[in-house]
């Protein structure tokens, strides 16, 4: 029973490796995208806590500014 | 109008969206795994490689439509003039590379036990690796011109020339005499795919389509963020 699922009458090596090309390359843009997304969340908190409070102040006032610190977990 | 397109308004969206979407994602792609590979049956002809249609098709599906809206956007940039259009057709492209890349190479696969062949230069085919070739053309123009003006120009007009290919590659295989056969599935005809096959594949289809969803929410939100860190550094 297993065997006939694994072996597709002869096909399976062509059927499985299609479905795990296209999981593995799923997985891998996600986690590209992932990393992505965090090394710039992390950038971005890095430059927002080197602001002068002059600047820092100006930055705050900015709805978007808050919503990027608020996703990224920043105690900023 | 254009205030729906407001970064801040898709920014706050997409960060509660993402959660939900990624949860959806997994439980159509397993309900759509176990559809594909176990309960739908095998054809009469292709047999059990019949199955390799549920990634091959949608990713081609996706990769058409994907290009299709990166177009019409590149077209809206050069009517209305705003650069939130490019940054939504920039973060559309990758997850739209991808399935190109997956139709192909599942394509590829399920032609060696069908035509008994890896590659054919048919003209479905060529035409699929045209549009990798603009996806990559399109992505590439971000990243090789620094000025941002010009990039965006260059990667709009990639973009809308490349919807050339866009009706060659659904009419391939009625213009020319290709290894593929022609469409089984038509919004204005009736379907001849049975309805035992034609569900996984919907549920395929709806499955990649919120991945692609998925990878778009994050792309923006990453564009968004990187732009947002150019500005503070000018403050």
């Amino acid at each position: 029973m297993i065997s006939d699922l694994i072996l597709m009458n002869g096909y399976g090596v062509y059927v499985w490796s299609a479905f795990a090309f296209t999981l593995i390359s799923f997985s891998s843009l996600y986690l590209i995208i992932s990393l992505q997304l965090k090394k710039e969340q992390k950038r971005f908190e890095e430059n927002f806590s080197t602001l002068s409070e002059e600047k820092y102040n100006v930055a705050i006032s900015q709805k978007i500014h808050k919503e990027i610190l608020k996703h990224s977990g920043s105690k900023i | 109008m254009f205030d729906y397109f407001n970064p801040y308004r898709i920014f706050k969206i997409n960060s509660s969206l993402q959660k939900i979407i990624f949860f959806c994602f997994i439980l159509v792609l397993s309900i759509g795994l176990i559809e594909a590979l176990f309960l739908s049956p095998e054809d009469y002809l292709q047999e059990d490689s019949v199955r390799i249609m549920y990634v091959h098709v949608p990713a081609a599906w996706i990769s058409l439509g994907i290009f299709s809206s990166i177009a019409l956007l590149s077209f809206s940039v050069f009517v209305f003039k705003n650069k939130n259009l490019i940054l939504i057709s920039k973060s559309l492209a990758p997850s739209g590379m991808l399935f190109t890349l997956i139709a192909l190479v599942t394509g590829s696969i399920w032609g060696r036990p069908t035509w008994g062949t890896w590659w054919a230069w048919d003209a479905r085919i060529t035409s699929m690796l045209i549009l990798f070739i603009l996806y990559t053309l399109y992505l590439l123009s971000f990243r090789i011109f620094e000025n941002q003006d010009r990039s965006n120009k260059i990667s709009s007009i990639i973009a809308i020339l490349g919807a050339i290919n866009i009706p060659v590659i659904k009419f391939s295989v009625d213009w020319w005499n290709t290894l593929h056969q022609p469409a089984s599935i038509s919004l204005t005809s009736k379907s001849a795919i049975h309805s035992s096959m034609l569900t996984p594949l919907i549920i395929m289809t709806a499955a990649f389509a919120l991945f692609s969803v998925l990878i778009f929410l994050m792309k923006y939100n990453t564009e968004l963020i990187k732009i947002k860190n150019k500005g503070l550094k000018r403050l």
